[in-house]
């Protein structure tokens, strides 16, 4: 609560603004309770001039205030819920500051494709249009979003993404994509604008936490009718309560039926509604996900199948050296040696991985290496290092270093064998084998081993995956390995299935085949070859890294380019729908102990029997029905950080959360007021007049 | 002892209804699943020119069910109205419009609320082609619309709910007559009369005469169970010992008004391919029909207030031959039903007592509520309940795989507002308006007070719910509530209806989700005792004050 004190502070003003009738009828629930406020109101200035004790007319001022203060508590949520993405858009518009592009006229992307000599102009960056063509050289900001046709360059993200690590864009691939406002730090690109002024990114996301664009979901359209239709089975309730009491000469006061009313419709939801949609969206953008609509946040939390792309989710996007095989009885220890002495000056995660598993295995490797580095290239697909002394080391794809080794002629078939069966075996574990060999003037050639190189399976994802069953998704791993690989990675990170040897079409066709079952999709890519399942899916997060063809297709983006973000996602999507349903719980709950409040102080003067319905043992019908009253407006204050920070969500099978949120919200909801109506009781009846 | 005796009665009843409950439940899917027509049947369509195979979308279904009713509506109106010029009418005079026009919507509406005496108004040509006919083909066509609901929960991505003239025609033919038939047999054995002797003037043991009615009563007593109609052939209806002469009758009479509203949970089940979501529908009905048959009986057996006190237990009103508990529990069935056929009279009920019937109405009828009507309605309450939990578990909310979104929420909201707006409506128009309020004052009310006042509550929740009992103590044979309570009785009706079929459409066209662990179980003990609890709050927020000032009041005074 004092976190939220600032912000709560903040958004009076906005509150108070929010009273316009215009506004408010867009929620039916806080409509009526305005419109009975003003009612109230108007009672207590007539009261006066038609001779009303003094009592009542209090007591009518005391309903009237509380109810335009329930109004305003309402509002209030939805303001604080809004001000938090108010500063968040701030930062972004700082971004958007126009800027100088220079704009190649007539680029010719086949003869001149880097356009060194094309003609350039100066034109604001506002002034850009589809498929023009700029130039960006480093220290400038790059005018709009584009893809890279040319050129490689760093850039630097931070303004959208918080992240200070400087990226690398690069034309073709699946790197193309950068965004208008980052700034490009080293090198020279040409880009071809792919968004028209005014419909950035940038200014999307602007529109998206500030909640411009938000429209109402499916689900929350859903509730809301469930609410006006509780809220209209209440004023007719109320309505007719007036010439039914009149038979029996009972007939409420005016300010007594408007605070019965009030009570009894769901206020509580009401006046959260649209600060829960808001924070949901919110607690998106704070992981740095950007959701084009709300309506993919609730996908997401429908989602029944899951489809990720082994590297970078389920694996280590690179592999890892895990083993050291050494041939014709040798020593895995020198195997060790040879193999991290030749990756010492290798920049490769590879690399590094041979070196961390010889440290680890208590080999000595110094920390440096005085020898010639040989890098690998794609025609010799090998690297290593060449000593002074003439001794050469070699690591690589096996048929290669086979060659090299050959080069000297004098290798034991055996040794090849066993060389080729060890690493089959490795293939066939669905791991790389690197084979390492070492040449020595005037010794023989020899073949040292294999390094087992493994693609590393996060740890801890095995246990993500069982919580996602629980919650009833199947996960599916896609995957270009082959069948072999793909089975044995997708049995230790244990998913339900897997698709090996993945093209776009076959990802495709396997979202279409699961939809046809009923079932909610929702998958990460960043290719452009990813674009059409990423539009196909119910949920599809592309990558911040990823073209702009895939960041179209899908319907959210994640700005950290994370595929296992995912998870989270689906769990904030249910966490919406979950925090939605408790509050209803809770607030319809509530009014069982507000008509045990408001009936006997209503009527226990002309049916003295009814007094026994006063369980509370409320002071007096006056207090009782004010404090019915005040604690409506309190309970909404009071549930505003719950509203923000959502409903905490565990996963687990549908039936135990339901009995968990039943308990809480239901039950919960049905004694918190009987405590909560008699401590303002107390507090009240200390009034005098009360 | 009395409260052995109780439970003992309740224990039979509920056995007999455990043992019906899977044959008849199968039976009635067998009858509404079957390709096969009867050739009694097919002349009947060719009759009428249906194409006996041909589906129906939701549109047409609800068009064939206005279209039906209307024409009954106007049927039963003419044929009271010459009712002079029928044969067969002991020499009565034509019915008042009036009365006529409430009487018609009352049949026709499975209602068969009566303000007046019918032994002393209908001749038999009336009881029998105008009002029996309806009292079959009205419960006929509240199978027909649950049975095209289950339907729409069964289907998937189809624009049809089965054939309207076909699910009427096979719920008279294959269902209602037969048992009827052997129920009027039945019924005959124990002692209900059966005969077209008119009136027969005897001398009684003081001296005086009398005119002793006679007529087809057994036929139409099976009906009027089976069918939940309640429409009695006497005035006294089923405490008359013509209509149901001994304890026998009166268990047997409960059995036929409960057996198919307690079996269509099963035929839903078998129908959708999950026999456990019947069993959990029926867990909910028999949870509420338990608990307010132990609130009637105990309010009953207690027997605070002045009269009963004095008599030693609460016997006004009541047959000796039934006695306290046997008639509580014929209380609570015809109301917990749509039946409203009664075997004593409410009104004499301790003012608790008599509160019991009348939430039981208020409930929307549903525990086990009329024969189709009673499982839609519960059904209903099914996916407002599934909507809540589904947000509850974080899922959009779905029932049988089929999601609940807006038009859903929209149609089951309706649903679920059409019969209070009705009865606190119709209830507060009549104490508004002050040239009603005082003829209502001067000639319906005879217990002035809040006896009053729950006569009046009463006569509209019975009406509006299509149950059709009374709480006697008013005389309803008034322009304002012949002509009121027959506007709620034909809205409290097809509105409903509309809704249902609307909603059947709507999930009929959805394809259906496979449920997964993260899908709400709706088949058990948690999820029935969710659906207890949203009915319930839901009935109890709506008629608190209403119940406050009156029953309440009367009770806690």
């Amino acid at each position: 609560m004092t976190a939220l004190t600032p912000q709560i502070v903040a958004g009076l003003p906005g509150a108070f603004r929010k009273l316009s009738p215009r506004q408010m009828w867009r929620n039916p629930v806080m409509f009526i309770v305005e419109v009975g406020a003003a009612l109230t109101t108007a009672v207590a200035l007539a009261q006066p001039l038609l001779g009303g004790d003094a009592a009542s007319i209090a007591f009518t001022w005391a309903i009237a205030a509380w109810l335009w203060l329930t109004v305003v508590f309402a509002n209030l949520a939805e303001a604080v819920a809004e001000g938090r993405g108010k500063a968040q858009a701030a930062t972004l518009r700082a971004t958007r500051t126009s800027t100088l592009a220079t704009r190649v006229v007539s680029y010719d992307g086949d003869s001149d494709a880097a356009a060194s000599t094309a003609r350039t102009e100066r034109v604001a960056s506002a002034e850009l249009r589809l498929g023009d063509v700029v130039v960006v050289a480093a220290g400038d900001l790059i005018p709009g979003d584009g893809d890279v046709v040319w050129g490689i360059a760093s850039v630097d993200e931070s303004a959208i993404t918080g992240e200070s690590a400087p990226v690398v864009r690069e034309s073709g691939g699946d790197r193309s994509a950068v965004t208008g406002g980052t700034r490009v730090l080293s090198d020279r690109i040409v880009v071809r604008i792919t968004s028209k002024p005014g419909e950035t990114f940038v200014d999307r996301m602007i529109r998206l936490v500030e909640g411009a664009s938000r429209q109402r979901t499916p689900n929350e359209i859903a509730l809301n009718i469930l609410l006006a239709s509780l809220s209209i089975v209440f004023v007719i309730v109320v309505l007719t309560l007036g010439p039914i009491a009149g038979y029996s000469n009972a007939t409420p006061t005016l300010a007594v039926m408007i605070a019965l009313l009030v009570c009894l419709i769901p206020t509580t939801i009401g006046a959260l509604l649209s600060a829960i949609g808001i924070a949901g969206m919110d607690r998106l953008v704070q992981r740095n996900v950007l959701a084009m609509s709300g309506r993919a946040v609730e996908a997401a939390g429908d989602v029944t199948t899951l489809l990720m792309d082994k590297t970078g989710t389920i694996t280590y996007g690179n592999r890892r050296a895990s083993e050291f095989l050494a041939v014709d009885g040798g020593d895995p220890a020198e195997l060790g040696r040879v193999a991290a002495l030749a990756s010492l000056s290798d920049p490769t995660p590879e690399g590094k991985s041979i070196v961390d598993l010889a440290r680890e295995r208590g080999i000595a490797v110094p920390a440096t290496v005085d020898a010639v580095v040989v890098p690998f290239s794609a025609q010799t697909r090998m690297s290593g290092v060449d000593f002074a002394d003439g001794t050469m080391i070699r690591k690589g794809a096996g048929s290669a270093v086979r060659a090299w080794v050959e080069q000297d002629g004098r290798v034991a078939s055996t040794l090849l064998a066993e060389v080729e069966e060890q690493a089959d075996r490795i293939g066939g574990l669905g791991g790389t084998p690197l084979v390492v060999a070492r040449r020595s003037p005037g010794a023989a050639a020899e073949l040292l081993g294999v390094v087992y190189l493994k693609d590393v399976v996060k740890p801890g994802i095995a246990e993500r995956f069982a919580e996602m069953r629980a919650m009833g998704i199947r996960t599916v791993m896609v995957t270009g390995d082959n069948p072999l690989t793909a089975a044995a990675i997708a049995k230790e990170a244990g998913v339900d299935d897997f698709l090996a040897e993945a093209t776009p079409e076959q990802k495709l066709e396997l979202i279409k085949k699961e939809q046809e079952g009923g079932r909610l999709v929702a998958m990460t890519g960043d290719g452009t070859n990813d674009a059409p399942a990423l539009a196909q899916a119910d949920v599809g997060v592309a990558m911040n890294t990823g073209t702009s063809a895939a960041k179209e297709a899908g319907n959210m983006v994640d700005l950290d380019s994370d595929p296992t973000k995912l998870i989270d996602i689906v769990a904030i999507g249910k966490q919406l729908l979950i925090t939605r349903g408790a509050l209803t719980t809770f607030s319809i709950a509530n009014d069982v102990a507000k008509y045990f409040a408001i009936i006997p102080a209503m009527f226990a003067a002309v049916f003295p029997g009814l007094g026994l319905l006063n369980i509370m043992q409320l002071h007096s019908p006056a207090s009782a029905i004010l404090s019915a009253v005040v604690f409506n407006a309190l309970v909404i204050v009071a549930l505003i950080p719950l509203a923000l920070r959502g409903v905490k969500y565990r996963p687990m099978p549908a039936s135990r959360i339901l009995t968990r949120n039943i308990l809480v919200y239901g039950l919960g909801g049905v004694i918190a007021p009987f405590i909560g109506i008699k401590l303002i009781d107390l507090v009240v009846s200390l009034i005098p007049g009360f | 002892m009395e409260i052995w005796l109780a439970v003992a009665q309740f224990a039979t009843l509920a056995l007999i209804l455990a043992i019906v409950y899977r044959p008849l439940g199968d039976y009635l899917a067998l009858t509404f699943t079957s390709g096969r027509h009867l050739r009694v049947e097919r002349g009947l369509y060719r009759v009428v020119g249906v194409a006996p195979d041909s589906e129906q979308t939701w549109g047409a279904y609800l068009r064939g069910v206005l279209a039906f009713s209307f024409v009954g509506v106007v049927i039963l109106y003419a044929i009271q109205r010459l009712q002079a010029v029928l044969p067969m009418s002991l020499g009565i005079p034509a019915i008042p419009e009036g009365l006529s026009f409430n009487n018609a919507i009352s049949f026709v509406t499975n209602t068969n609320w009566q303000s007046y005496s019918p032994d002393v108004t209908m001749g038999y040509a009336v009881q029998m082609a105008g009002l029996a006919v309806q009292n079959f083909v009205s419960a006929a066509v509240g199978i027909a619309v649950a049975v095209a609901l289950i339907r729409g929960l069964a289907r998937r991505s189809t624009g049809t709910l089965g054939n309207f003239w076909v699910d009427l025609t096979r719920a008279t033919v294959r269902i209602l007559l037969p048992l009827s038939f052997l129920a009027a047999i039945a019924l005959v054995i124990g002692g209900v009369v059966q005969n077209f002797a008119g009136f027969t003037d005897v001398t009684t043991l003081t001296g005086g005469t009398q005119s002793i009615p006679g007529g087809p009563v057994a036929s139409q007593e099976a009906i009027k169970e089976l069918g939940t109609n309640g429409g009695g052939f006497f005035n006294a209806n089923s405490a008359h010992p013509f209509e149901n002469p001994s304890g026998w009758t009166n268990l047997f009479q409960m059995v036929l008004m409960l057996a198919i509203p307690f079996s269509l949970p099963r035929t839903f089940g078998a129908m959708v391919g999950d026999k456990r979501q019947g069993y959990a529908v029926l867990a909910a009905m028999a949870t509420i029909f338990v608990v307010s048959l132990a609130a009637v009986t105990t309010f009953e057996l207690i027997g605070s207030g002045t009269a009963p006190e004095a008599a030693g237990g609460s016997f006004e009103g009541r047959e000796q031959r039934f006695g306290i508990s046997f008639s509580a529990l014929f209380a609570g069935a015809t109301t917990l039903t749509s039946t409203g056929a009664v075997d004593s009279m409410h009104d004499s009920y301790t003012a608790l007592g008599g509160m019991i019937p009348m939430i039981n109405m208020m409930l929307g009828e549903i525990a086990p509520g009329g024969v189709g009507s009673g499982l839609y309605g519960m059904l209903v309450l099914a996916v407002i309940t599934v909507f809540i939990a589904g947000l509850l578990v974080g899922r959009t909310p779905e029932y049988l795989g089929k999601k609940i979104g807006p038009r859903e929420i929209k149609l089951a909201s309706l649903y679920i507002l059409t019969t209070p707006t009705l009865v606190l409506v119709g209830t507060a128009l009549s104490f508004a308006i002050p040239a009603i309020r005082a003829d209502l004052e001067s000639t319906s009310i005879w217990n002035p007070g809040l006896h009053g006042f729950s006569e009046v509550l009463y006569a509209f929740t019975s009406a509006s719910n299509n149950n059709g009992s009374a709480f006697a103590g008013l005389t309803a044979n008034t322009p304002w509530l012949n002509a009121a309570l027959g506007v709620c009785m034909l809205l409290g009706r097809f509105l409903p209806m509309v809704f249902v079929l609307a909603l059947a459409g709507s999930f009929a066209a959805q394809g259906r989700i496979p449920a997964t662990a993260g899908t709400l179980p709706t088949h058990r003990p948690q999820f029935v005792g969710l659906l207890v609890g949203v009915t319930v709050i839901v009935v109890a927020l709506t008629y608190f004050p209403v119940l406050a000032l009156g029953p309440l009041a009367e009770g806690l005074a």
